[in-house]
């Protein structure tokens, strides 16, 4: 087996971006529609903001195919991109809310957010209760109502599926950041998707 | 002998374990705590749940028109750098 089987879109990914490195426009375009649906979501969820995301969605990249000679290659192209859009994301909150600084450091709570309010447990499959699109909107609900230190952290972690060294990379973060606020992030969304999918006829206190 | 953990130190650990990155000698305490402690057994069990349905979350499906107006933003790009 060879290398280039074994990862395929590694390679693929490489080459594409040194043929749009050189001025190939049709390498560079599939590279954007590879990843467009997914800087799209990711500047959704960080502006939350129509608007906005779709400035950030064409900032990031047109800023990525002006600085194309400066991706090094060590890291994911999407790594990459995510690190410009996450940039401009917060470019623009920084304009939107002009009383207060925004930056993935606000000072975050320490402990007291991780203390469930609720222990219920959940049926065995609670997404089989809600159709594709009442599933995406309260997904989608739950996250926006994490702060955005969370809120970025997670989408990256575990809708995007990027390692902890990935999202650490991206988000400019220390790899125990990523750690810590995923872990609250993930308790936060469980706490608020109790009320969504909690067994029926359970309460607090079944399991005392 | 080791001592039980408490709910709080295993929910410090709770990501790691259900990232299969916890180190065996800590798995097999997190394993005895949830075992013993029927309020962490829930949170680990739907805390697992909660990470299962984003996985399977659908990415927004990029609308037509945004679609249409980034590769126009990008040839107009793309057809000055050519000059």
């Amino acid at each position: 087996m060879t290398v280039a089987s074994q990862q395929p879109d590694v390679s693929d990914e490489a080459a594409l971006v040194s043929q749009a490195r050189e001025g190939d426009a049709k390498a560079f375009a599939t590279l954007v529609r590879r990843y467009e649906a997914k800087i799209f979501r990711l500047a959704q969820h960080v502006t939350q903001n129509r608007e906005d995301a779709e400035d950030v969605l064409q900032e990031t990249f047109l800023k990525a195919y002006e600085h194309l000679d400066q991706f090094q290659g060590n890291s994911k192209f999407y790594t990459w991109l995510v690190r410009i859009a996450v940039n401009q994301a917060l470019m623009k909150l920084r304009k939107r809310k002009t009383d207060r600084s925004v930056s993935l450091d606000d000072t975050i709570d320490t402990g007291e957010d991780t203390v469930a309010r609720e222990i219920a447990s959940w049926d065995e499959n609670p997404e089989q209760r809600y159709s594709r699109e009442e599933m995406n909107q309260i997904l989608t609900a739950a996250i926006e109502s994490l702060a955005p230190p969370y809120r970025t952290v997670f989408v990256l972690r575990d809708v995007d599926e990027l390692s902890t060294e990935e999202t650490a990379e991206a988000l400019d973060l220390s790899i125990p950041a990523v750690k810590s606020r995923l872990l609250r992030a993930r308790l936060q969304l469980r706490d608020k998707l109790t009320r969504y999918f909690k067994r029926k006829g359970d309460d607090a206190f079944a399991y005392l | 002998m080791t001592p039980l953990l408490t709910c709080k130190q295993f929910l410090e650990e709770l990501s790691d374990y259900l990232d299969e990155n916890a180190d065996p000698e800590v798995r097999a305490r997190l394993e005895k705590h949830i075992s013993e402690c029927p309020n962490c057994f829930v949170i680990c069990d739907t805390t697992k749940k909660t990470i299962r349905v984003y996985k399977g979350m659908d990415p927004y499906p990029i609308p037509n028109d945004v679609e249409s107006r980034l590769m126009a933003a990008l040839e107009k790009k793309m057809a000055a750098k050519a000059h």
